[in-house]
């Protein structure tokens, strides 16, 4: 039986006044791929924020590795890649990920492989500003890759990518879950879903489904995860009820 | 702290104005600039008299006033891009995070001033009695609070259009009052007190004390009580810096 990486209890957070995430639970198994999807607006990168201990949280507990999230010794084993492109517009490829691993305190090595993996290497040594929108993401997303995360928070990595690049890094996502490292990936584009070991589906702060693609669309009787997200949302699954 | 993470983010910071080549040119050049304007501006009237009176006090008007504005919007940018988030998510720490800051502008700042001040005294013989050097401290000093201020306010603003409305908000009335127009103690005594607690006087008078007499006891006082203010307002910019944000 495979440890939890993460315990999420009774969480709710609230932003602008509205209460966005409203007392969810769930756990993410080490070594394992977990995928988030929901309609935009429904909360994912709030939770995602709670998970790196970026947001404050109203009240419930987020439990990494066994700590609070967001505690000082976690800070080495996270992995983190926001919605925006969170690296620097003026500087190069290379160069953004040199910064990243000297506050990492990780060899340079690292830099090329990280590189490597995103398939930025013919583009190494542009400037970021410079690439195209899913070159840009693909670097933000190298940054998470330095440090040999225990756990990868991924907020949409794989949003405007062409079908070749987006299956390479949901396989690079497995290579690193087989490594014994935790992949928490949200995403709303629901073709993605049977790409995850397990799913969360989300709607409105609420998780309505926690289980693996093949139950979820059993469940529901459906076919693909798509329908069965509007199977849930208007109760017409079979056991719709008992999946939340 | 770490001093590895500290020297991480200045390097990186003084790359990033090197890749901008038109900041970097601004930030070197306009000073001087500004500076050979105002010489030209009293060339024919009072023979160097007004431009020996008002040129130390540029030299420290400019690192002031830039750095301000340069990082108020560059941390501006960092919140709103989310690399600010990503780094707090790391073993990034807040001082890391201020002083890699402080010291990038700092650099910046010496040889702005540097330039500024071989020119003002090189070639436009402005009267300078204390140490030239000293000149350049007192710039440096300027420009971290500067940079210090820069990156409190900041967390004030949304928006880069907030950001730099601060620059009248926050900029101009110390200029006004830090004794370049009308000495500070001739001010009405309301505005002598307030521009007793304004940073900028300090700076101000450091500078003017230097072109007119070689003692530097009392350069060295005013540059304490500069870098005291930068001190204060990196601990204040320390204290708006949040990990986790609603
Ligand atoms: N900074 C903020 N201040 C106030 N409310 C916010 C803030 N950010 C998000 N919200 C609100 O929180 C809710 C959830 O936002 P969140 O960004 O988590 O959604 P999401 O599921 O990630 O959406 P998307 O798929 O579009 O990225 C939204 O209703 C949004 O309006
Ligand atoms: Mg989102």
């Amino acid at each position: 039986m495979m440890k939890n990486a993460v315990e999420v209890r009774d969480l709710v957070v609230r932003r602008g006044g509205r209460e966005v995430l409203k007392g969810i639970g769930f756990t993410i198994a080490e070594g394992s791929v977990m995928g988030l999807l929901g309609p935009s607006g429904c909360g994912k990168s709030t939770l995602m924020r709670s998970l790196v201990g970026v947001q404050q949280l109203a009240s419930g507990s987020v439990e990494v590795f066994g700590e609070e999230a967001g505690s000082k010794a976690l800070r080495h084993r996270i992995g983190y890649v926001t919605q925006e492109v969170s690296v620097y517009d003026d500087l190069s490829v290379t160069e953004n990920l040199k910064f990243f691993a000297q506050v990492l305190g990780v060899d340079g090595a690292r830099i090329e492989e990280a590189i490597a993996a995103v398939d930025l290497v013919s583009h190494k040594d542009a400037v970021v500003g410079h690439l195209s929108g899913g070159q840009r993401s693909r670097a933000s997303l190298a940054v998470a890759l330095l440090g040999d995360p225990d756990l990868l928070v991924l907020d949409e990595p794989t949003v405007g990518l062409d079908p070749v690049l987006r299956r390479d890094l949901w396989k690079l996502f497995h290579e690193i879950a087989e490594r014994g490292a935790a992949v928490f990936v949200s995403s709303h584009v629901m073709d993605e879903a049977d790409r995850c070991d397990r799913l969360l589906l989300m709607r409105e702060g609420v998780i309505i489904a926690d289980d693996t693609p093949e139950r979820i669309r059993e469940k529901t009787r459906t076919d693909d995860i798509e329908s069965a997200f509007l199977a849930l949302v208007e109760g017409t699954g079979d056991q719709a009820g008992e999946m939340a | 702290m770490n001093p590895r993470i500290t020297f991480a983010v200045a390097t990186r910071v003084l790359t990033q104005i090197r890749r901008d080549h038109r900041t970097a040119a601004m930030l070197l050049v306009l000073p001087c600039l500004l500076i050979t304007l105002l010489w030209w501006m009293f060339k024919d009237t009072g023979g160097g008299v007004v431009f020996d009176r008002l040129g130390p006090g540029l030299l420290a008007l400019f690192p002031f006033t830039i750095m301000f504005l340069v990082t108020s919007v560059t941390t501006l940018r960092e919140r709103s891009s989310g690399t600010l988030e990503r780094l707090l998510a790391m073993p990034m720490g807040k001082l890391d995070f201020l002083l890699g800051y402080a010291i990038a502008f700092g650099v910046v700042a010496a040889v702005q001033s540097a330039l500024a001040v071989l020119l003002a005294v090189g070639v436009l013989d402005l009267d300078v009695q204390g140490p030239v050097w000293l000149l350049t401290v007192v710039a440096i000093a300027d420009a971290v609070l500067g940079s210090a201020l820069g990156l409190f306010v900041s967390a004030f603003a949304t928006t880069e259009f907030q950001a730099v409305q601060f620059m009248p908000a926050f900029v101009i009335p110390q200029i006004l009052l830090c004794g370049l127009f009308v000495a500070r103690d001739q001010l009405p005594t309301v505005l002598e007190k307030v521009s007793d607690v304004l940073p900028l006087s300090y700076a101000t008078d450091a500078m003017q004390t230097l072109t007119r007499t070689t003692s530097t006891g009392d350069v060295w006082q005013n540059v304490g009580v500069v870098a005291a203010f930068a001190l204060a307002a990196l601990a204040l910019g320390a204290a708006t810096l949040r990990r986790r944000t609603p």
